[in-house]
């Protein structure tokens, strides 16, 4: 193997601190398990959970809210157990639903003061923060407006306008960016990634676009039926201090693997001729070049390799 | 601190209140809602109307030696707050029908819930938007009434006389309105279309009463009140207003049917308010 991602269930890393625990977490829609033993850790910061449809993704996100109790297992967010003080986790949380959700009859602005209000907030203090954050998240114009009249893009907007309001320490997006144009998408991802990055808002991005994550995240945990099958730091886990070469040569292909094998390289065959090479330490191709030298064959392509989160999400929920 | 005045995003400084107030946020904001509406004020101050009648009845009794055949008795008020059925009913479906039909329609219930506000803060907070309407159609009426009737009289005698009349009105008001209430929200919970939920409504609270009226016709005794739910509720009042009940049907039995109805909307409510909706 060539990568850090285990196909079997990992163990989160502990060392990091983290914003939100799973321990051995079960939930079960009658006879189905829609999160299965699952146990995990997000850091502070901006941490995606990736997976395809019904991989238990807006499961977790639920559970953690309270929605769903869990049959087994432990949850802890922001150090508080869901379990005995989902109220208290709830005040210092933002959640931005999948699906289209407001409040009917209101506009922008008085929606999001309401939710403001909800939350906790005076009612003058939740209208100047119901400006604001309309204003932030790009709806100043239209604040005015009946948000049953707004587009799929802003509605998106105004779940987000809600659920930052009250100023929350964490942030649950569950697929932000579904039904936006292209512009909206990169100007919503500009949002969140300003949030992480820029205000200290530790966020959680459920997502299955993985450029969505890619871009605005640092962490990634990734699920496949019901199941964490990865996790940890992007960076890492697109592979170990090292670099990949794809590599194609004229001679005794079987021969030379071994050789490259006994030097410590980590090699895996790919489609017709072609090798992929993982060379450990600094990465320097001179070594795959004196291995070739000494084993009398002709490096015909060398050409690095990086591996891309697309990659180790292929990996980690066993497609190929 | 940065010359420039950072228009973006900020984090927020000031207070705020512990979890624990939300339903009163729920039941101003939907009180707002309906009072800036001009047909539901329309109906407000039509429903006012019996209780100007009765109190120029009150004020003529008082200061007319002739007019002692419309003098007030206890069953003045018992007759008042039957008036005033219709416009429970009417104030029920108007209000009631889309208070969480609508949420569910629009997916707020997970907006609220995400909120630091309970089931039970979010299910009192719209219960009390009903509830304060129809209280004030139909207690505080009633009790504006024995008030008028104390200062058109003169004196506190009809009241020493008649002390029960407070609790009875307290009782009878808060009996008529839970009931209507906790009936009508359950049913809103039931479904996202309001105007489905006005039809169930009105059609339950018909279809009851042409029941027993069938089986009035079939049987001959109207001790199958009990099927009717308006039946129930004049049955039970009538005990508490110490009027001789118009039913043979114990008042105990129709006590129990109203306060089943309470505890299956009461069920209804936990089942079908929730952050999500799950279908196994």
């Amino acid at each position: 193997m060539e990568t850090a991602v285990s196909p079997a269930a990992p163990s989160p890393p502990s060392e990091t601190p983290s914003v939100v625990e799973l321990d051995n977490v079960t939930v079960r829609y009658g006879t189905n398990d829609a999160l299965a033993n699952v146990s995990a850790r997000f850091a502070r910061g901006a941490v995606g959970l990736l997976g395809p449809n019904g991989a238990g993704k807006s499961t977790m996100l639920k559970a953690l809210l309270g929605f769903l109790a869990p049959s087994q297992g432990h949850m802890r967010v922001l150090g508080i157990d869901v379990a005995k003080d989902p109220l208290g986790i709830r005040a210092r949380l933002g959640y931005m639903p999948e699906s289209d959700a407001h409040i009917p009859g209101m506009n922008a602005v008085s929606f999001v003061a309401y939710c403001g209000e909800l939350a906790g907030l005076p009612p003058v203090d939740a209208m100047q923060r119901s400006h604001e954050v309309l204003q932030y998240v790009g709806l100043g114009e239209a604040r005015y407006r009946n948000v049953e009249t707004y587009s799929t893009g802003m509605k998106q907007r105004i779940k987000l306008a809600q659920a930052i309001v009250h100023d929350p320490d964490l942030l649950f997006l569950d697929e932000p960016t579904n039904g936006m144009d292209p512009k909206g998408r990169d100007e919503m991802l500009e949002l969140v990634r300003d949030l992480a990055h820029n205000k200290g808002v530790s966020l959680i991005l459920s997502s299955h676009l993985l450029p969505d994550v890619e871009y605005t995240c640092d962490d990634v945990v990734i699920m496949k039926k019901a199941r964490v099958t990865a996790q940890g730091p992007i960076a890492e886990l697109k592979g170990p201090a090292g670099r990949t070469f794809e590599l194609r040569i004229k001679g005794d292909l079987p021969g030379f693997m071994q050789v490259l094998h006994g030097e410590g390289m980590t090699l895996r065959e790919t489609d017709e001729d072609v090798v992929r090479v993982f060379v450990p330490g600094s990465g320097d191709q001179k070594a795959i070049f004196d291995a070739a030298a000494r084993f009398g064959v002709q490096i015909r392509h060398l050409r690095s390799s990086v591996q891309t989160l697309e990659q180790v999400f292929v990996k980690a929920v066993g497609e190929d | 601190m940065s010359p420039i005045h950072d228009q973006s995003y900020r984090h927020y400084g000031g207070t705020k209140a512990a979890p624990g107030h939300a339903w009163a946020v729920i039941a101003t904001a939907g009180l707002r809602t309906f009072l800036r509406r001009r047909a539901f004020l329309g109906i407000m101050l039509f429903a006012l109307f019996p209780f100007i009648v009765r109190a120029v009845q009150l004020y003529i009794a008082a200061n007319v030696a002739q007019a002692s055949i419309i003098a007030a008795g206890p069953q003045t008020f018992r007759q008042f707050l039957e008036q005033q059925d219709f416009f429970v009913f009417v104030i029920t479906v108007y209000v009631g029908a889309g208070l969480i039909a609508n949420d569910r329609r629009a997916n707020a219930l997970q907006i609220y819930l995400s909120k630091p506000l309970m089931r039970t803060e979010y299910i009192f907070g719209k219960l009390a938007v009903l509830v304060v309407f129809l209280l004030s159609v139909t207690l505080v009426p009633a009790i504006l009434l024995l008030l008028l009737k104390i200062v058109f009289d003169g004196s506190f005698a009809f009241l020493r006389a008649n002390l029960f009349l407070i609790p009875a009105i307290v009782v009878a008001s808060l009996l008529q309105v839970l009931l209507a209430s906790f009936t009508m929200l359950a049913l809103s919970s039931l479904s996202k279309s309001a105007r489905f939920v006005g039809i169930l409504y009105v059609g339950i609270t018909f279809f009851t009463s042409a029941i027993y009226g069938a089986l009035y016709a079939i049987t001959g005794t109207s001790r199958v009140s009990w099927v009717s739910i308006g039946a129930n509720l004049t049955q039970v009042v009538d005990v508490i207003f110490r009027q001789p009940p118009r039913y043979a049907t114990p008042w105990q039995v129709s006590l129990l049917v109203i306060i089943g109805l309470v505890a299956v909307s009461l069920s209804i409510l936990e089942r079908r308010v929730r952050g999500v909706e799950v279908v196994t």
